[in-house]
């Protein structure tokens, strides 16, 4: 049973990381000229090599995606040269995609720029040693020596060049010191001293295989796709290995680091303070209101205002329209498709570059600011608890925050969650109850000016949604996920170029995924509508928006127009004088209801077609199911006012959450009874 | 005692973790046994937060019942 289940497994993650376990060269989409030395640039998280990366390379930068990831690889010439960013990782093996990449990488170098922050040595030093064990030429550039001798941190450059065996240059990068010289000397890379007890090791393990040493070191550490290459089992010496380089770093650290002084600085002090749910609570809810009036207020309605409307329906698509009109009948099936009202150059283009375009831009700025200035890991800290309730961990907030700006992007970055079973789970609540800007916009102005206790139905709903899909599904999915371990670097001010830098590569990234996606969806509804399938489908959906919603037939014109564009779906409600009742039934239902063409694609392509035909129809049953639940009780309590039936719905699924909390406690007494049996047992 | 166990402001000393891909990770940032850590934060209910040097990490509450640790001077 065991062995068929993992069998099982190992055959799903082939199929997912198929292209990349092949060899490194298949993997690395990048071309090397024959002579030129590969220069690979490697650092932890956030330590500035982007800086380095900028100064080595100029302008004249190409960036390949990795397939199956949503990791994008910078590279560009040195001289003869060729330079290769990696991730930033705490250390290369095969815990995520980013380790994978940075590992091939690293693993295929002639000489690798490791960029280190004198701030944390004790735990960027791990990375540094790990490349030296592999015996690869190394060049260490200390970086950020300013901030550390801010915070009373001296290190000795010069004995920890000994130590390690290969040359350190310090530096400032954001200012540009230091860089010269890491140009100068990058080829006096040498490879370093390795870790003692770990270099015997892994030559003896080398000799004997016949294999590189990086590859050996690599399999020791029991890496289960660099022995599955080799076709070896992986080792057991991973443990061993780690804790004898720890101790050396630590040794090393201990010998160069001269601490000066010990106060708590203010980077401390507003670290805590986002921490603390006394402070951090008032302080994200702060944030949260800064994001809306940035994003919401301005970028969604003053921007696209005028990309949308001015730009793009003003002198975009009347010009395409009158090009493309030339040359074939806009009435022909050809012109439809192409310049239709769900065309391929009218609607698409519009939709992507007036509309999507400045939101995903705004999402991803706000995304790295709150990155670069170590304010996300600890909102992810905070909202852990929450979090692990739905099955997952505090890094979901990221797709989640995403997910208000875009359901498509956000469904992407569910990849960086550490789990299968993660995945599934952010993947459905995105689709569920996370209404992305398009539509949030419309529902904001539909709801404006109507009664706080019809606004405070929409948002009780949806949220309690939220709760009962995320709680059911960690009760009945399998597995298990993921629990948090998150590095909480010093808060500082973001650096503008690394923010403007990951905001453009983020979106860039965004558009070329998503652009065929949503073509695709356009298209897809075209022939539907000129072969009369809209129609149909409209007609078919009456009874169900009639007899059970309770709402006029017309509602169906917008939801199958929310499919297509969900801010239509819900502007399509503007017409049809509609009671306050019916627009929060229709409101509540729509944002349940799966967020568009593109991001149904997504689930799909994400999640494999299987799981998409489950999570799909049953998102659109819970929206329709919900949406009558809560028309009824309104309509059998409005004789007594609104107040009584927006009470009414809170009870209802009060109860609904609290049935399922006792449900959850139960199940858990269960499974803790189980395991105490076991234990006995045994 | 366990790390969830830990109060704010105390040292621990690690004596076991119990999750083999847990333990590696965290020895990348210098968490490992043996290590002396201090515990800086405890969300309630939620993760617990320890620093070492200046290594700041938090920990999920469900992993944190899986280390053990004892007060340390």
């Amino acid at each position: 049973m065991a062995e068929h289940h993992g069998h099982r497994h190992r055959h799903r993650h082939r199929h997912r990381h198929g292209q990349r376990a092949s060899s490194y060269h298949d993997a690395l989409p990048i071309e090397i000229p024959p002579g030129a030395r590969k220069i690979v640039l490697a650092g932890n998280p956030n330590v500035g090599k982007s800086v380095f990366f900028n100064a080595l390379t100029g302008l004249y930068v190409d960036v390949s995606n990795y397939p199956g990831t949503t990791l994008d690889i910078s590279h560009g010439r040195f001289g003869k040269d060729v330079v290769i960013d990696t991730p930033g990782v705490y250390g290369i093996s095969s815990f995520n995609d980013e380790e994978r990449i940075a590992r091939d990488i690293i693993l295929s170098a002639d000489l690798v720029l490791n960029v280190v922050s004198a701030v944390h040595l004790e735990r960027d030093l791990f990375l540094t040693q790990q490349i030296i064990d592999t015996g690869v030429p190394v060049i260490v550039a200390l970086n950020m020596v300013d901030e550390a001798r801010r915070n009373g941190r001296e290190v000795d450059h010069r004995l920890l060049s000994r130590l390690l065996g290969v040359p350190v240059i310090p530096t400032i990068a954001v200012e540009k010191v230091g860089l010269e010289e890491v140009k100068q000397q990058l080829f006096t890379a040498t490879p370093g001293q390795p870790t003692p007890g770990v270099a015997e090791l892994v030559d003896a393990f080398a000799r004997e295989q016949g294999i590189a040493r990086g590859d050996a070191l690599l399999i020791l550490e029991g890496d289960p796709v660099i022995a599955a290459r080799h076709g070896l089992p992986p080792g057991d010496k991973r443990e061993e290995i780690y804790r004898r380089r720890r101790e050396r770093v630590n040794w090393i650290t201990s010998q160069v680091v001269k601490e000066t002084e010990k106060g708590i600085s203010w980077s401390t002090r507003i670290g805590r303070w986002m921490l603390r749910p006394l402070t951090g609570i008032p302080l994200l809810i702060l944030t949260l209101w800064a994001m809306y009036q940035v994003i919401g207020v301005f970028i969604a309605q003053t921007v696209v205002g005028f990309t949308e409307e001015t730009v793009m329906q003003g002198y975009y698509e009347p010009a395409i329209k009158a090009v493309v009109g030339y040359l074939v009948s806009p009435d022909s099936v050809v012109g439809q498709i192409l310049i239709g009202e769900f065309g391929l150059l009218t609607m698409t283009v519009t939709y992507i570059f007036g509309l999507l375009l400045p939101l995903v831009l705004g999402f991803y700025l706000v995304l790295s600011l709150l990155e670069d200035s170590g304010y996300l890991p600890r909102i992810a800290a905070l909202l852990d608890r929450l979090l692990t309730g739905f099955g997952l961990n505090g890094r979901a907030v990221i797709p989640i925050i995403l997910g208000f700006g875009c359901v498509t992007m956000a469904t992407i970055t569910t990849r960086l969650l550490g789990s299968e079973r993660e995945r599934r789970i952010a993947t459905f609540l995105l689709g569920l109850a996370i209404p992305c800007s398009a539509q949030l916009a419309v529902i904001i102005s539909l709801l404006a000016g109507k009664s706080w206790l019809l606004i405070f139905l929409y948002v009780m709903v949806i949220f309690a949604m939220l709760v009962i899909a995320g709680t059911a599904l960690n009760m009945i999915l399998p597995g298990q996920s993921t629990e948090l371990l998150i590095d909480l670097p010093p808060v500082r001010l973001p650096r503008p170029t690394n923010v403007l830098r990951k905001t453009y590569f983020k979106t860039k990234h965004f558009l070329t995924e998503a652009t065929p996606l949503f073509a695709g969806g356009s298209l897809l509804i075209s022939l539907l509508d000129i072969s009369g399938g809209l129609k149909a489908i409209q007609q078919f959906l009456r009874p169900l928006t009639e007899g059970w919603l309770l709402l006029p037939k017309e509602v169906a014109t917008a939801f199958i127009m929310g499919f297509v564009r969900r801010d239509f779906g819900a502007a399509g409600l503007y017409h049809l004088h509609l009671s306050d009742l019916q627009v929060a039934v229709a409101l509540i239902t729509i944002t349940l209801f799966v967020p568009c063409i593109a991001s149904t694609m997504v689930i799909f392509k994400e999640r494999g077609r299987k799981e998409g035909l489950v999570i799909w129809p049953v998102i659109i049953t819970i929206a329709f199911i919900v949406g009558g639940i809560v028309s009824r009780i309104l309509h059998w309590l409005m004789p007594y006012g609104l107040g009584a039936g927006v009470a009414g719905v809170a009870a209802f699924f009060l109860m609904l959450i609290f049935l399922l909390l006792l449900a959850a406690f139960f199940r858990k007494r269960v499974v803790i009874l189980k395991v105490k049996t076991v234990e006995k047992q045994g | 005692m366990t790390l969830d166990m830990g109060k704010k402001g105390q040292k621990l000393k690690i004596v076991a973790i119990n999750n083999d891909l847990f333990r590696a990770q965290a020895l990348r940032f210098g968490i490992a046994e043996g290590e002396t850590v201090i515990c800086e934060e405890i969300i309630p209910a939620g993760p617990v937060v320890v620093r070492k040097n200046r290594q700041e990490i938090a920990i999920g509450r469900g992993m944190a019942k899986n280390i053990i640790v004892e007060p340390a001077q």
